[in-house]
């Protein structure tokens, strides 16, 4: 194997990393915003399920790729409307009603992908799009450069939201609602509408990073997302709820699962084992988490409703 | 004073209710503030003044009445809407974030020069400003979490100024305050009121009322049921306001001999639940027919010691010693066994359980021995007997032994968790807070059955962040601060003074 072709297969292996982080930090970064307001949503997997098969249907009518993520990201705020309203107006409990929503998504994805497709039928993606000179660079150029828009979207909302959380006055008001919304509240900032946007505006990244997978891979079949809505959530505590953290626990994920894929390419991993190898970005993580998310605190006021006076 | 009296008030209330479920929470109150006032709002818990704050603060709506401010009718839909009237509130628990700076806290809600942006400058330098004018020392950049409960307080005030408030509502400010954090709290709030502000307290501290208050009104049962001043009363007048009948605010003390050590703690080391020592290195002795007063602010260890004693929190190391066992490693119901009655800081938490009847509470120690339960089967006819006879006893106003325990006031839980404890004739008692969040009159009991365990030859331990309480029942005083007894005092000896200074750390063993 000579020098360059180790090098083509490195810079192939991270680039697809990334790509593969791209739709778990759409996904996390919206689950983080919503948690920082003080509200857990455990639906994101349904979210993206929906997210995914309304950007595919939407493609395979029109062929138009950015109304996919439209469709994908409105799908997301109507079902962040509807669980806004069952757990900031109804106060329902809010573990339970994510597992719900998860359901719902999982559930109405397929049976509309039934209804309306039957059988799959692949869709074009995104076509790389090649930053201008940068691309050009050697390795770095084709590592980070080349690749599709949802791919540079994605990670400039990672300081866009870092900017939002600490140098806005709407930030502010999250940060605290998330923490003391009594304080908040008696200070004359509204609780319901700072949770009722963090809410909406989470769950349209959950369908924007639906929308993103089923682009990326052309298709859409039942349970697409695999529980990646879950691993997003695990991102969160991993990431510290913070924009920077979530990035790097994505780019983590990302990069392990195309290295587990490369090596059952290259063979190195035998197939009988090729199974226990695709647990392996799981593994990870969870072991990350236990030891990186012990030494951070969640937000105080996590799941807990808040009632004026209660 | 006659001057005054004509002026228009800032604030008037005028025929306040306020109703709940079953409970008139606020019933026709009048209430006033003049400018350069402090207008205190004296009553028990559930006496309505926490409603009645609370209405004024834009939390809650009241049914009927009228609020004028300046003489004009307005309307308090929101805390937003109070504070836009120039009201400003400082909560009991404090309404901060304590992941965000003091800057970012104060900031909250205002309206920004920068549009969305943040701008936490111009607001640092005018917490500057407000901190040098008033004396209330804080750092803008600091974290919430990184100040002591005074200077959070200094906190909550500045924000109350930043926001111009001409009324500040101070709800029990000096709950959680050292007596030194007290007095000085006093002068900057006095200082507030010689500037032209109005100052509601409130408080159910006669002492602090007495020190502070140009005015006083008194509520029971959400009725005002006095107005006087400082200078027309003293702490029996307003006990009695507050009670509705005469009240003995320290019980009597009859000489006792004091007998053996029952309770002896040698070197004791205990974890918190943060993992770092919380009590280190603690020493000290409780004689048979004395009781000692633990004084110190909450989170000093105090928790942690008495749960090591009673045998739910394992000591690192060192040596307890009950009635002449060793109960170091004991599990709680073995430490029972040899003579400790416990009486927990958290009453609805380790002390009763809510869901249960008072009966079945009242027997939750002995609910597996003769002759509450015989070969596994309960009792009833014992049980009833004997919860019929404690209830009697130690007069738990309840309509029954099969009330839900949940449904009684917080001072006829803890005279039922006494009458529990006390009941099994106990060899070291120990209380955690015995009397927070007790009406008077409970208190006032709770005290004087404490106090007559000195007679029965009892050790007791009473923990109390409540200094005029470990006043009145202690006949030694230690202080405790950072896990430390910083010194044990004889009650004669012991001024407010020297106690103060040792619950902020200085040391007078040394």
């Amino acid at each position: 194997m000579s020098d360059s072709f180790a090098v083509m297969i490195i810079v192939a292996t991270i680039a697809s990393g990334i790509r593969l982080a791209t739709p778990f930090l759409l996904a996390s970064l919206g689950e983080a915003l919503g948690q920082r307001s003080g509200v857990l949503n455990l639906g994101v997997d349904g979210v993206m399920l929906l997210g995914a098969f309304g950007a595919y249907y939407a493609v395979l009518q029109t062929s138009n790729l950015y109304l996919g993520l439209l469709v994908g990201i409105g799908l997301g705020l109507l079902i962040g409307l509807f669980y806004a309203f069952i757990t900031l107006n109804l106060h329902a409990e809010q573990g339970v009603s994510g597992i719900g929503i998860y359901l719902f998504g999982l559930g109405m994805s397929d049976l509309l992908f039934q209804k309306l497709v039957g059988t799959p039928r692949p869709i074009l993606p995104f076509m790389p799009l090649e930053i201008p000179v940068l691309s050009g660079f050697p390795i770095v150029g084709e590592m980070l450069f080349q690749h599709s828009i949802i791919v540079y979207i994605a990670f400039a909302l990672v300081p866009i939201m870092s900017f939002v959380l600490h140098r806005t006055t709407y930030g502010l008001n999250v940060r605290a609602i998330g923490e003391n919304p009594e304080a908040a509240d008696s200070l004359g900032v509204s609780v319901m509408f700072t949770r009722y946007s963090a809410i909406i505006i989470g769950n349209g990244l959950a369908g924007l990073a639906g929308a993103a997978l089923a682009i990326e891979l052309g298709i859409f079949q039942q349970n697409l997302t695999n529980a990646m809505g879950f691993i997003a959530i695990a991102l969160v505590y991993f990431g510290a709820w913070s924009p920077k953290g979530v990035m790097i626990g994505s780019l983590v994920f990302g990069l392990v699962q195309s290295i587990v894929l490369q090596c059952k390419t290259f063979g190195v991993i035998p197939r009988s084992a090729s199974d226990l190898a695709s647990m392996a970005p799981a593994i990870i993580t969870i072991l990350a988490l236990v030891v990186v998310a012990k030494r951070f605190k969640q937000p105080s006021a996590l799941t807990k409703p808040y009632v004026r006076g209660g | 004073m006659s001057s005054q009296l004509n002026e228009t008030p800032m604030l008037q209330m005028k025929g306040i209710t306020k109703r709940f479920p079953g409970v008139l929470a606020s019933d026709n109150v009048d209430f006033d503030v003049r400018a350069g006032e402090v207008h205190t709002l004296l009553g028990e818990n559930g006496a309505g003044k926490s409603t009645l704050m609370k209405i004024l603060y834009g939390l809650y709506q009241q049914d009927e009445g009228e609020i004028l401010l300046n003489g004009k009718v307005i309307n308090l839909t929101s805390p937003a809407n109070a504070i836009s009237h120039g009201i400003g509130m400082i909560h009991q628990h404090f309404m901060l974030v304590p992941t965000l700076t003091v800057a970012e806290n104060v900031s909250l809600g205002l309206k920004s020069t920068r549009g969305v942006l943040t701008d936490l400058k111009t607001v640092s330098k005018r917490i500057t400003e407000i901190s040098k004018s008033f004396g209330l020392q804080v750092y803008p950049d600091e974290y919430v979490w990184q100040l002591s409960v005074g200077e959070r307080q200094r906190v909550e005030i500045i924000k109350a100024l930043y926001r111009d408030a001409s009324i500040l509502i101070l709800d029990e400010p000096t709950a959680v305050l050292t007596p030194s954090e007290v007095d000085d709290i006093f002068v900057i709030f006095r200082k507030l009121a010689d500037a032209g502000r109005g100052l509601v307290f409130i408080s159910h501290k006669l002492k602090e009322v007495l020190d502070l208050s140009d005015r006083i009104t008194v509520l029971r049962h959400g009725r005002v049921t006095g107005e006087t001043t400082p200078a027309q009363s003293d702490r029996h007048d307003l006990a009695r306001l507050m009670v509705g009948r005469a009240v003995k605010l320290a019980p009597d003390k009859p000489e006792v001999a004091t007998g053996d050590a029952l309770l002896r703690i040698e070197d004791l080391y205990v974890a918190g639940d943060r993992g770092r020592h919380a009590v280190q290195g603690l020493t000290m002795e409780v004689k048979s027919g004395e009781v000692l007063g633990i004084a110190g602010i909450s989170g000093n260890g105090q928790r942690e010691l008495a749960e090591a004693i009673a045998g739910l929190r394992t000591p690192q190391s060192g040596k307890i010693t009950i009635n002449g066992h060793d109960t170091t490693f004991c599990k709680p119901g073995q430490v029972r066994d040899v003579g400790l009655s416990y009486v927990p800081e958290e009453r609805m938490k380790d002390g009763a359980v809510g869901d249960f009847d008072v009966k079945e509470n009242l027997i939750l120690l002995n609910h597996n021995r003769e002759p509450f339960c015989t070969n596994g089967f309960l009792n009833f006819s014992a049980i009833r007997a004997h919860s019929e006879k404690l209830v009697k006893e130690y007069a738990v106003k309840t309509p029954s032994i099969d009330t839900c325990t949940k449904n009684l006031s917080g001072g006829n839980i803890q005279k039922l968790i006494m009458a529990r404890e006390l009941d099994a004739n106990p060899k070291v008692l120990l209380a955690s807070q015995p009397t927070r969040g007790v009406d008077i009159g409970a208190a006032e009991y709770i005290h004087e059955r404490i106090s007559q365990q000195r007679q029965n030859g009892t050790a007791s331990i009473v923990i109390s962040e409540d200094l005029d309480e470990v006043m009145a029942l202690s006949d030694r005083i230690a202080v405790m601060f950072d896990g430390k007894i910083m010194g044990i005092v004889k009650q004669e000896d012991a001024t407010r003074e020297s106690i103060g200074l040792m619950m902020t750390g200085e040391d007078q063993e040394a």
